[in-house]
């Protein structure tokens, strides 16, 4: 065997190995993208495939039942659902409802988490009580609900009476029915946000709040100068959570009221819910859904910088 | 004098405490009392919050016998699972992309998982459904799984837990040779538990309790989960009487939960901040 051969040899070996690592780093190059495949599979067909499907679909009309055809109507569907008068009602019920649950829900959630903050027994038993509706199915919470509800005989009228009062009926009065599903709503929800003040709590720094309390600021004071400002980012970021989840969940409407009585109960997702499902409209639910995904957005990219620090952990 | 003042201001807010919390159970408590109320007790005194001096279990034999309870029980564990399982798989390989690999695009598929976090998949059942009845999966369990296969708020949630690992044991493992795969599973996905148990707490409590959209996919009485059985029950409860059956149906349906609370309310605890806190 010649010296020249040797290094051909020599020569092909390195060759063939320089050839397997940039095949490597080829590979290597690929990986980020066949890693994020199957997320970006499922959300490609369940978040931004269905966004486009509205977009078309909301051009289009078919009509129910009658074997007639597709046919293109442009803007007609946005125009007919924005001159029903149930979806002005749904939408402003769900804006009553979203400031009427949130109002509430963000005090109760501040107050219970100053409560229960100090690690006694106690407050952790009163944690968990107050946690524990946001644990139950909303339709379970919506099925004892019912039973409270119910007129005369359930729970709220029976002790109500007892105190020589007479209530009204609560699910079944145009008036009220909305308040009612807002109190359940409060009831469900602030344990949940509470758990979040806690978490900001304990960020509050402290000698804040003691130096505030050597200038003498009373209880009051130190929780609005120095406690408030302090929970700032919490309570922004609680109230986008509270408002997606408030725009997006209708399970309780569906059980006790199902919109009524005359639309009292009708929420936006409840709305496109009916359109869909019950009367076969899916334009109008296309168009529906649009509108609420855009409300959605503008809702989501107002706070965008806190579901930013929230995602990327640096708050 | 200051300090009883103070003594007696601390007894007082316990005091408002315990009934805030009471007025709080409530509903529970009513629950649990009326579900060991035997029938023959009637509807005049259902509000009564006073257990009945003969509980009785018929209440959750009728409940278990009327719906098939069973039935839904096996469903709903395996949309819980089925969910859980697959999200495992996507979330920590495309966390692990997120926090250790650099790449072109990252910033702007970063956003594009983002966006999950605001169209979140119950705003979207009506194209959502259309999709699934396209792809065959109408009226399966699949069909109610589908939609939550990728997580952003999983990903993310891994993301955090990779980023707060050393990277020193990485390190080795490649230089001894081990591809990517046994670097995230015999290496990171061992140290990353306590994130994966915090996304599956989270996760299996969403399912779990899930309703609108299992009611848009599922037809067919025998792929029911728990929450659409449930709701049938409710909704076709008449009046007072059926009070008892209800409350022990509802029972049975938040037990496995409750029991996983009760048992590890720490876990629960921090899981449900992390998952705000984190995305």
């Amino acid at each position: 065997m010649s010296v020249a051969g040797a290094t051909g040899i020599f020569d092909s070996v390195q060759r063939s190995s320089a050839m397997a690592a940039s095949a490597r780093r080829r590979r290597m190059r690929l990986l980020p993208y066949v890693l994020l495949a199957p997320s970006l599979l499922f959300l490609g067909l369940f978040t931004y495939l269905p966004v486009a499907r509205v977009v078309v679909e909301s051009l289009y009309d078919k009509p129910h039942g009658t074997g007639a055809a597709t046919s293109f109507v442009g803007l007609g569907n946005y125009a007919r659902v924005l001159s029903d008068p149930a979806f002005h009602k749904a939408a402003l019920n769900n804006l009553v409802y979203a400031v009427g649950v949130l109002v509430p829900t963000l005090v109760l959630a501040l107050a219970f988490a100053l409560a229960v903050q100090r690690s006694t027994r106690f407050s952790a038993v009163l944690r968990t009580v107050f946690f524990f509706p946001s644990l139950v199915p909303l339709v379970a919470a919506a099925s004892l609900f019912f039973f409270i509800f119910l007129p005369g005989v359930g729970l709220l009228d029976y002790y109500l009476a007892k105190l020589g009062l007479h209530g009204p009926n609560w699910l079944g009065d145009s008036d009220v029915a909305l308040w009612s599903i807002i109190g359940l709503t409060v009831w469900k929800n602030a344990g949940y946000y509470m758990l979040f003040y806690i978490a900001g709590l304990q960020n509050v720094p402290r000698d804040t709040v003691e130096a505030a309390m050597i200038d003498g600021a009373n209880a009051w004071q130190r929780l609005r100068f120095v406690i408030l400002p302090a929970l700032a980012p919490t309570t922004a970021f609680v109230t986008v959570i509270a408002l997606i989840q408030l725009l997006t969940s209708v399970d309780h409407v569906i059980v006790l009221t199902r919109g009524g009585p005359s639309n009292a109960t009708n929420l936006l997702l409840y709305y496109i819910f009916q359109s869909a499902h019950e009367n076969f409209e899916y334009g109008k639910a296309a168009a529906a859904t649009l509108i609420s995904v855009a409300v959605l957005l503008a809702i989501s990219f107002g706070s965008l910088r806190i579901m930013e620090r929230g995602a990327r952990g640096n708050g | 004098m200051m300090r009883l003042r103070k003594q007696l201001s601390a007894a007082l807010l316990a005091a408002l405490l315990s009934a805030i919390a009471f007025l709080w159970a409530t509903p529970f408590l009513w629950t649990l009392v009326a579900s060991f109320r035997p029938e023959s007790a009637g509807s005049a005194d259902m509000a009564s919050l006073l257990p009945d001096l003969h509980p009785t279990l018929e209440n959750f034999r009728n409940a278990l016998d009327s719906g098939t309870f069973g039935l839904y029980y096996v469903n709903t564990i395996i949309v819980v699972a089925g969910v859980l399982a697959v999200q495992c798989v996507t979330v920590s390989l495309a966390g692990y992309a997120f926090a250790r690999l650099r790449f072109p695009g990252r910033d702007f598929l970063f956003y594009a998982f983002l966006l999950q976090l605001m169209l979140v998949p119950p705003a979207l059942i009506v194209p959502n459904l259309r999709t699934v009845v396209d792809l065959g999966l109408y009226d399966t369990l699949p069909g109610v799984m589908a939609p939550y296969f990728a997580s952003a708020f999983g990903t993310f949630l891994m993301r955090q837990t990779f980023l707060a690992l050393p990277r020193d044991f990485e390190e080795a493992a490649a230089i001894d040779g081990a591809p990517w795969w046994a670097i995230i599973w015999y290496v990171l996905l061992p140290m990353a538990k306590p994130g994966l148990v915090a996304f599956a707490i989270v996760s299996i409590t969403a399912h779990w309790n899930e309703f609108l959209w299992p009611l848009m996919v599922i037809n067919s009485p025998s792929n029911q989960t728990l929450t659409i059985g449930l709701a049938s029950f409710a909704m076709g409860a008449e009046g007072g009487k059926e009070w008892g059956v209800l409350a022990a149906g509802t029972l049975l349906v938040m037990a496995p939960l409750a029991v996983a609370f009760v048992a590890f309310q720490r876990r629960f605890v921090d899981s449900f901040v992390f998952s705000g806190v984190k995305g």
